[in-house]
């Protein structure tokens, strides 16, 4: 069913209310001036959880085409508008409770949040080549500048930069891809172009699309090669902002490489071949050798990291390895685990960045050395921390291990051994450099003196990050099915 | 008490942790109710095992008849994949359930002395025997590995935090070998659930019983290659615990660093783990390709049993020298278990029983002179047998029965796994003979240097052994004594099931 503009609108609401408070947020920056005023925070949480509300209780019955086809309104996309809109809330609290942001904090930092936020939606729901575009751009270009919220800062200029060069390189090699889809199919619709390629493409022009395209998904996912702008990036950002985009862009990135690829590229399952590609090029091959790649090199270099926030950049960039291989065999299976997994990653990623913002607060740094003796100076936010760092190395009884049995699963049911093996040894790797934060902590005596406070809403905070971290490690049966469902809404 | 009696494991599991739970939420500084709550938490699954002891049938088998397990527990955990929660014990978790109340129990008490954050120390001791009951009593191996893994966490931070000078290094090296193996574990864990059939649902499982029906493996689990692949993944992840040389380099550092008590405790049962995991996974799911595999497990066996001797005599620090005899013993379990006779497989599972108990004795006593001479040295003492003469007995109680004297239980399992090994492999098991010569002859040396001999005078006034380190070590000396003299007990537990082990495996063309 495909609606027209002024029907669509009914079944935007989220978008809608993201879009008011921005621009609330706007009136609010000319009358609030560069007074610093809780306001602000206040109204972008109001805002992300309204668009959250409605979110969740979206009718996420089969698939509807809003404003003429553009962006498709599935369970899938509401799974992620809903796991994007949890993050930005989470990041909203972290922001507050962000000393350095504090000095600067106004409405316009806000604005850039929720922006990338509504680029978020679109890019989860965008069907039509020229809408994933326009959402990408809308997630990218707010996240520059958030990168380059510190002026006066270099690292945070730096970042900003190489932000802007990256993704721009990555932007126009992507749409040069779509370009050629669109002249192979005559449309720019995805479902379209996936029916047109299946009749039978010349299969050059179609695998070159296809690489194309994997550089643009690839840049927002952060996967080696295209991961060399994210660690800068990540160390020269706000904190809150780093850990805004290792969770939220990413996973935004992966559902529009999901649709994408799953509508344009796949076969249905019973006909045998998964890839519809796989006759030129060994497309499962390929992106095996990515993921492989993407997760050895993340943790390789994590390994020797100093900062603490690098450090989870790097292992942001492992982790993204991880994710895709559920997709590299483009089965349903796979793609729930991702989903799965991305639910479990946004809970102990997030969680693992608010516990370096609190102590970011006291040292004004993020180096490992001012996390030693945390587990004195301030038990609650270490034993956190703690379980978070485990459950993103994958052991049990954490959420983290479910969500790689998982993903591990789908690679081991369709043969794909190898690349399990890899993922195996490579948790090892993150288990040395996850671990010596925790060794800093608990058997290292307190290099600063006096305990470092923990305020009420940041306990709280934490508390709602860890228990999921924790229940999802013991029951996640219901989680995997509302994953379940929303693939099965893709693949339909 | 029917309440009781049809969820015993799951009491014995989870008792400990509840008690942890309690402690974690009790404020700090009231260190003797918190002993008290730990001591609490970890004596009533020994009360438990003790109604387990009675209830047990010991004339039907287990292993791989699902339904000769007895007190099983089985839900439905996680149905879309089929998760199960499923406990049972049979005659090869017997002992193990038992040891570990036991030693655990013992090692929260033995934990007396420690001052430092005593609070998360008996958290952590009690998750920690939570861990180890799961492993023992889980037939699903999803559930194994999660209370496998669970183990992971509190004993890097018990090494790590409570440790000796190199602790950090010794705890990292710890949980990175141990990691190591166990994502092979999970990797083979995976592999075998996809492509073995519920017979009863059609579906995956991970139901370890269902795995041992040769019958639920399709076709590519069939193919003999993949199934050696498999089973080294699985190997190397119980070598690792064993350990088996050259999978050890882990332990003699662990062992050092380690506290007392948790010493005890990765002595007395972590190590079993291995030698268990062999026998209640390895042996039944993939029987022709342990058949294939006996050799090398025998060679490896002799060479953990003389190598891991050749080291301890070379060791001047007694830890490292109980730490590398622990070695050489868990050699005799792999000798006993590569035979694939009865006498051999009841004497490696003997083995392992007696052995959590003799090397608890021998950790505890390392620590108590540790306590008090705030050294190790073995060259740095002399003449200690005039000054703590009761000390002096029970070192000398547990040094014999370490190295095999008749008399004490330890001598009956190495002389069953000689006996049941022979006649399969002569000239492996005559080099591990002469093992016991090594393993006797450090042993006397050890005692003689630091016992006999003139007096070093600095310990004239050392302190005797307490009442509370004897009642650690008493009853352990006594089990070990009375399993030395009768073992019938302990024999009569196993040897149905450890039988129809050996016939799983020989059976199988």
């Amino acid at each position: 069913m495909v609606l027209g503009n002024l029907a669509s609108l009914v079944y935007f609401l989220p978008e809608l209310a993201v879009t008011a408070t921005i621009l609330l947020l706007v009136v609010l920056h000319v009358v609030l001036k560069n007074r610093r005023s809780p306001a602000a925070a206040l109204l972008a949480l109001l805002g992300t959880g309204t668009a959250l509300l409605f979110a969740w209780m979206t009718p996420s019955g089969a698939g509807m085409g809003l404003f003429e086809g553009m962006v498709l309104l599935d369970g899938f996309a509401v799974f992620f508008k809903v796991l994007t809109a949890l993050a930005t809330a989470i990041v909203i609290f972290m922001s507050i409770d962000c000393a350095e942001l504090a000095e600067r904090t106004q409405a316009e930092y806000y604005i850039f949040l929720l922006s990338v936020l509504l680029g978020m939606f679109l890019l989860s729901s965008a069907s039509d080549i020229v809408m994933v575009y326009l959402a990408l751009e809308l997630v990218s270009i707010p996240s520059y500048l958030l990168a380059g919220y510190f002026k006066g800062k270099g690292s945070s200029t730096e970042a900003s930069m190489k932000y802007v060069v990256y993704g721009a390189t990555a932007s126009g090699v992507m749409i040069y891809g779509f370009s050629l889809l669109y002249g192979m199919t005559g449309s720019t619709q995805i479902s379209e172009i996936g029916r047109v390629l299946a009749m039978g493409a010349a299969p050059l022009p179609a695998s070159l699309a296809a690489g194309m395209v994997t550089v643009g998904f690839g840049y927002k996912i952060a996967a080696v090669p295209f991961h060399m702008w994210s660690p800068d990036v990540y160390e020269g950002a706000p904190t809150p902002v780093t850990a805004f985009l290792s969770v939220g862009p990413k996973a935004a990135g992966f559902a529009v490489l999901v649709r994408f690829f799953y509508t344009v590229f796949a076969s249905p399952e019973d006909a045998g071949g998964i890839w519809k590609l796989s006759s030129s090029v060994d497309w499962t091959f390929l992106f095996s050798v990515l993921s492989a790649v993407t997760m050895t090199v993340g943790n390789l270099l994590a390994v020797n990291q100093k900062n603490v926030k690098r450090l989870l950049a790097y292992s942001s960039i492992a982790h993204a390895g991880y994710m895709l291989m559920g997709f590299v065999l483009l089965t349903a299976v796979g793609l729930k685990a991702i989903l799965f997994y991305l639910v479990v990653y946004l809970f102990m990623n997030l969680g693992a960045f608010y516990v370096v913002v609190l102590v970011a607060n006291g040292s004004r740094s993020e180096d490992i050395s001012d996390f030693s003796g945390l587990g004195s100076r301030a038990p609650v936010a270490a034993v956190s921390l703690a379980i978070f760092l485990f459950a993103l190395t994958g052991i049990p009884p954490f959420s983290g291990f479910i969500g790689k049995v998982y993903l591990f699963a789908e690679v081991i049911n369709r043969g794909v051994y190898w690349l399990a093996l890899v993922a195996a040894l490579n948790s090892v790797i993150s288990l040395y450099y996850y671990a010596r934060i925790v060794k800093v902590m608990f058997l290292e005596d307190p290099t600063q003196s006096g305990e470092l406070p923990v305020a009420f809403v940041p306990r709280v905070m934490l508390g709602i990050l860890v228990v999921p971290t924790l229940l999802l490690g013991i029951y996640w049966e219901p989680v995997i099915r509302v994953a379940e469902a929303s693939v099965k809404i893709l693949t339909n | 008490m029917d309440f009781i009696n049809s969820h015993i494991l799951t009491l014995m599991t989870f008792l400990p942790v509840a008690g942890g739970a309690i402690i974690l939420m009790m404020p700090s500084g009231r260190d003797n109710h918190i002993k008290t709550i730990a001591a609490v938490a970890s004596f009533l699954p020994v009360l438990l095992a003790v109604q387990l002891w009675f209830l047990y049938d010991r004339t039907v088998a287990g292993v791989n008849v699902a339904s000769q397990f007895q007190f099983v527990e089985h839900y439905t955990w996680i149905p879309s994949i089929n998760v199960e929660y499923f406990m049972g014990a049979d005659g090869i978790s017997m002992p193990m359930i038992m040891l570990t109340t036991i030693v655990s129990f013992l090692a929260v008490v033995g934990s007396w002395g420690i001052e430092k954050q005593i609070k998360g120390y008996m958290t952590l001791i009690l998750l920690l025997e939570t861990g180890m009951m799961g492993v023992f009593a889980s037939l699903d191996f999803f559930l194994f590995y999660v209370f496998w893994e669970v183990m992971l966490l509190p004993m890097y931070f018990l090494i790590g935090i409570w440790g000796g000078p190199r602790r950090e290094y010794a705890a990292i090296k710890f949980f990175l070998y141990t990691l190591l193996g166990s994502v092979l574990m999970l990797l083979v864990m995976l592999a075998l659930y996809f492509n073995t059939t519920n017979p009863e649902t059609g579906g995956h499982t991970f139901n370890m019983l269902h795995y041992m029906q040769q019958a639920t493996h399709n076709a590519w689990l069939k193919g003999f290659d993949i199934r050696i692949l498999m089973f080294l993944g699985l190997f190397i992840g119980f070598a690792i615990k064993v350990p088996l040389f050259p999978f050890h380099t882990w332990l003699p550092d662990a062992h050092v660093e380690a506290p007392t008590a948790i010493s005890v405790i990765l002595a007395g049962i972590l190590l079993k783990m291995g030698t268990y995991g062999l026998m209640r996974i390895s042996f039944p799911i993939f029987p022709d390709v342990t058949k294939w595999f006996v050799i090398p497990m025998a060679v490896l066996g002799a060479i953990n049993i003389v190598y891991g001797a050749l080291c301890a005599m070379a060791q001047s620090d007694l830890k490292k020298l109980v730490a590398y005899s622990s070695i050489s013993h868990m050699g005799f379990c792999l000798l006993g278990m590569a035979a694939l006779t009865p006498a051999g497989m009841i004497g490696a599972a003997f083995q392992m029983f007696s052995h959590g108990m003799i090397t608890s004795m021998l950790f505890f006593l390392v620590g108590v002179v540790y306590d008090r001479a705030h050294h190790r040295d073995i060259d740095g003492f002399g003449g200690l047998g005039a000054v703590v003469p009761v000390y002096t007995f029970f070192i000398t109680v547990a040094f014999f029965a370490s190295l095999g004297l008749p008399g004490f239980s330890g001598f009956i399992a190495e002389a069953m796994v000689f006996l049941g090994s022979f006649g399969v492999f002569r000239t492996i098991v005559m080099i591990s003979a002469s093992g016991i010569i090594i393993v006797a002859a450090f042993h006397l040396w050890a005692l003689q240097r630091i016992f006999l001999g003139p007096l070093n005078p600095k310990y004239a006034q050392l302190e005797e052994i307490n009442a509370r380190e004897i009642f650690c070590l008493a009853p352990l000396a006594l089990m070990t004594l009375f399993l030395g003299v009768y073992p019938m007990p302990v024999l009569n537990l196993m040897s149905a099931s450890l039988n129809h082990l050996v016939d799983v495996v020989k059976m199988v063309i």
